[in-house]
């Protein structure tokens, strides 16, 4: 599709500025807009004013029009309360993917398309390609595929992107590596040009942290912690905040072998450790999979945390193909046992995009 | 789409123009004020608080400012406080009331956030509105104490453009705490009402040149006398001691002409302004299906239009207006340029869904015929385009 106009999502970070500099200079119909998604404390997040500010100078700067968006009230339902919720029931959510699925990739699309844009683009380093259909020409199908930067890829965080959204999305910097980035913005004068990246969740501040912005919203509870016979070896203040596969902060004597976390039981205060080997599992069951471009079954390549090493795996979906909600994923080597609510991505085993991906039950 | 405007002719100049329906959040500058203003921004400069020739121009320029404003606003000449504009006014009154004499403050709940939010600085309470916006008598009476120190009223509210009965409250306020000091947040109602009239009442009065055809960044506080009052700037000790800094000679002078312009004005204004709004409001009320008029024709200001229309949301309708070259508005702006729920809706018992859609949409001197027929014919277009991508989006 040709698309006259774009609309880009500003965060005031360089990414995309830079993403917003390229489409002008591609010709393209450009109008920035910032959503504003967080009304309380943070530390840079995605909706600070000085956020705001740096997004809207660099579109003074391209000579386009801003605006800001608020989707403050859908970000609270969609993002913050369920990962309050997933912290009750012990589990280790991913509010970035949530945010992609409900807010930037939802709600902007549909804003956007309602005032006329088809096409809304964003910073994000990952890049939309079209699958061959085995003869040679394009099927119409489109995946999303790595970034140029495999540092900075963020497709894992993306998998949840279906056909429609797809085929309405520009990711302007895909094809360039964070230096490009950086490079792009210093030969264009923008003033995000040397701005740090973001880090860790836009939501929480470093000041409070996790516990800190936890403890304000949920009654966190004390619990025992216990090795794999049940005998107790020591305590942790609050078990909302343990994830599977943690090691530190577990009150544990120094000096002994080390032990992860290889389960959490809210409802029982009860934090199980063991050696690493507990943590080893051969398979992880999936639910709220999204099959991007039709449901797929045999091998794939498993990807468990956002920058993690994706592992060889077969996949097969554990509900009919019109409903395939839950997979089950079986590693082709013991892995270690992801937490919870992460989400695993599964990506073609040689074409390197994203064909699947779900939440860990 | 047209880029960031370079001069004023660019915005309010022939086609295409721009048919600016905003002026409640700030108004162009009347030719008066410009033309009173142009000698301070070049040769003739000064500190009025100076001891020589230059320093008594300045001085003599602001006297005779005062001097017109005390007239427009009725008070006396040594009443009229200079500020840093609006919110500055609204800050000293509210915080420098309960700092000279402790006691409970009070504020209706629709008042602007620079009554509210140092409202609660000084540990106040609001007063609940009726449906139409009004400030509930009753419940004024009943929440006042003869220790209440401050109560703070608008004279005119900023989004739905609702008048409270200032000398009502002010009756009321007499009658249950004779001791304390009324305050009245005039920013929008500066620009229709005649203030020494409506607010003669008030002990305090915050006024800002900008809503009126003034400069922006310069306002007044009218401080009755024997009114107590703490400072909240201090230093050179100027504006009686209640208001330090080094006076803002362009921006005082053009505040007055704005507003011995606009006085001068008034009635031909608002009986003009008020049939442009009443064709406006009237056919896009005719025109967009489930649009509601916010408050009662009767009670709000000539220039102000403010409707919730169902099933669509105001920063998308803001957009595609904008793109079309109507500039309105729907609650008030936050810094970062977001539009925040209206706290004034919540107050009125607007339900939730309808704030989604609210437009404020705000006539003032420059208006026009055009303006009217331009937001005529976009906002409806508009609204139709956004229901029919609901419908098709759900």
């Amino acid at each position: 599709m040709t698309a006259a106009r774009v609309m880009v999502a500003m965060s005031g970070g360089v990414d995309s500025s830079v993403a917003a500099a390229r489409l002008v200079e591609q010709g393209y119909e450009v109008v920035g807009v910032t959503m504003k998604l967080w009304g309380g404390e943070s530390d840079t997040g995605c909706c600070s004013v000085s956020d705001v500010d740096d997004a809207r100078r660099v579109a003074q700067q391209l000579g386009i029009v801003h605006h800001v968006w608020t989707f403050t009230d859908d970000f609270e339902a969609h993002v913050v309360d369920p990962y309050v919720d997933a912290h009750r029931l012990g589990r280790t959510p991913n509010p970035c993917i949530e945010c992609n699925r409900h807010l930037k990739f939802d709600r902007m699309l549909r804003r956007a398309q309602a005032v006329g844009f088809e096409t809304v683009a964003t910073g994000h380093h990952a890049r939309i390609v079209e699958l061959p259909d085995g003869s040679g020409s394009g099927s119409g199908r489109l995946a999303l595929a790595r970034g140029a930067d495999a540092a900075k890829d963020q497709s894992y965080v993306l998998y949840v992107l279906g056909q429609e959204q797809l085929a309405r999305t520009l990711l302007p910097v895909g094809d360039l590596t964070k230096a490009d980035v950086r490079a792009e913005a210093e030969r264009l004068g923008l003033r995000t040009a040397t701005k740090p990246d973001s880090q860790d969740v836009c939501f929480i501040t470093s000041s409070a942290g996790r516990s800190g912005f936890l403890s304000r919203r949920l009654d966190l509870h004390p619990a025992e912690v216990v090795d794999a016979a049940g005998a107790s070896v020591g305590e942790v203040e609050a078990v909302e905040l343990v994830t599977v596969g943690q090691r530190r902060g577990l009150g544990l004597p120094g000096g002994s072998a080390t032990r992860y976390v290889t389960e959490v039981d809210v409802p029982a205060r009860r934090v199980r450790i063991g050696p690493p080997e507990d943590l080893q599992v051969t398979e992880v069951a999936l639910h709220d999979m999204v099959w991007p471009a039709g449901l797929v079954e045999g091998d794939v390549m498993a990807q468990c945390s956002a920058h993690g090493i994706p592992q060889p795996a077969q996949v097969t979906s554990t509900a009919s193909e019109g409903a395939g909600v839950t997979a089950t994923v079986r590693f082709a080597a013991p892995q270690r046992r992801v937490a919870a609510g992460q989400s695993v991505v599964l990506y073609h085993p040689t074409a390197d995009h994203v064909v699947g991906g779900g939440i860990v039950s | 789409m047209s880029k960031f405007p370079e001069r004023m002719a660019d915005v309010l100049g022939t086609p295409p123009a721009i048919a600016y329906l905003d002026h409640a959040a700030t108004t162009p500058l009347r030719p008066e004020a410009r033309a009173a203003m142009l000698p301070w921004l070049g040769g003739t400069f000064g500190n009025p608080s100076g001891a020589h020739a230059v320093a008594r121009a300045a001085r003599q320029a602001i006297d005779e400012a005062r001097d017109t404003i005390a007239g427009v606003l009725g008070c006396a000449p040594n009443e009229v406080v200079f500020t840093g504009g609006g919110t500055e006014a609204d800050n000293l009154a509210v915080l420098g009331v309960p700092a000279a004499r402790p006691g409970p403050v009070l504020a209706s709940a629709v008042e602007h956030h620079a009554v509210l939010e140092p409202l609660e600085v000084v540990g106040g309470r609001t007063v609940a509105v009726d449906r139409r916006g009004v400030v509930d008598l009753d419940a004024l009476a009943s929440a006042l104490t003869p220790e209440t120190t401050l109560v703070s009223v608008m004279t005119a509210n900023n989004e739905v453009g609702v008048v409270q009965p200032l000398s009502d409250v002010a009756r009321v306020v007499r009658r249950h705490a004779p001791d304390a000091v009324l305050h009245t947040d005039a920013v929008q109602g500066a620009a229709w009402l005649d203030i020494a009239d409506v607010a003669a009442g008030a002990d305090l009065v915050s006024v800002s040149s900008h809503k009126f055809g003034g400069p922006q960044g310069v306002g007044v506080l009218v401080v009755r006398r024997g009114t107590p009052l703490q400072p909240r700037a201090i230093g050179g000790g100027q504006e009686r001691e209640l208001r330090s800094g080094t006076h803002n000679v362009a921006g005082i002078v053009g505040m007055a002409a704005a507003l011995a312009a606009k006085a001068s004005a008034r009635d031909e204004e608002s009986t003009r302004v008020s049939a442009l709004r009443d064709r406006l409001a009237d056919g896009l009320l005719a025109e967009i299906p489930d649009a509601v008029e916010t408050a009662g024709r009767s009670a709000v200001l000539p220039g102000t239009a403010h409707l919730t229309i169902d099933g669509v949301e105001s920063e998308a309708l803001l957009f595609l207006l904008d793109e079309a070259g109507v500039c309105a508005s729907a609650a008030s702006a936050c810094a970062s340029g977001a539009q925040e729920a209206s706290h004034v809706l919540a107050a009125m018992g607007v339900p939730l869904r309808a704030t989604a859609g609210a437009l404020r949409l705000s006539l003032g001197w420059t208006s026009t015929d055009a303006d009217v027929d331009r937001a005529l014919d976009v906002v409806p277009t508009a609204v139709a385009k956004l229901r029919v991508a609901a419908g098709s989006l759900r």
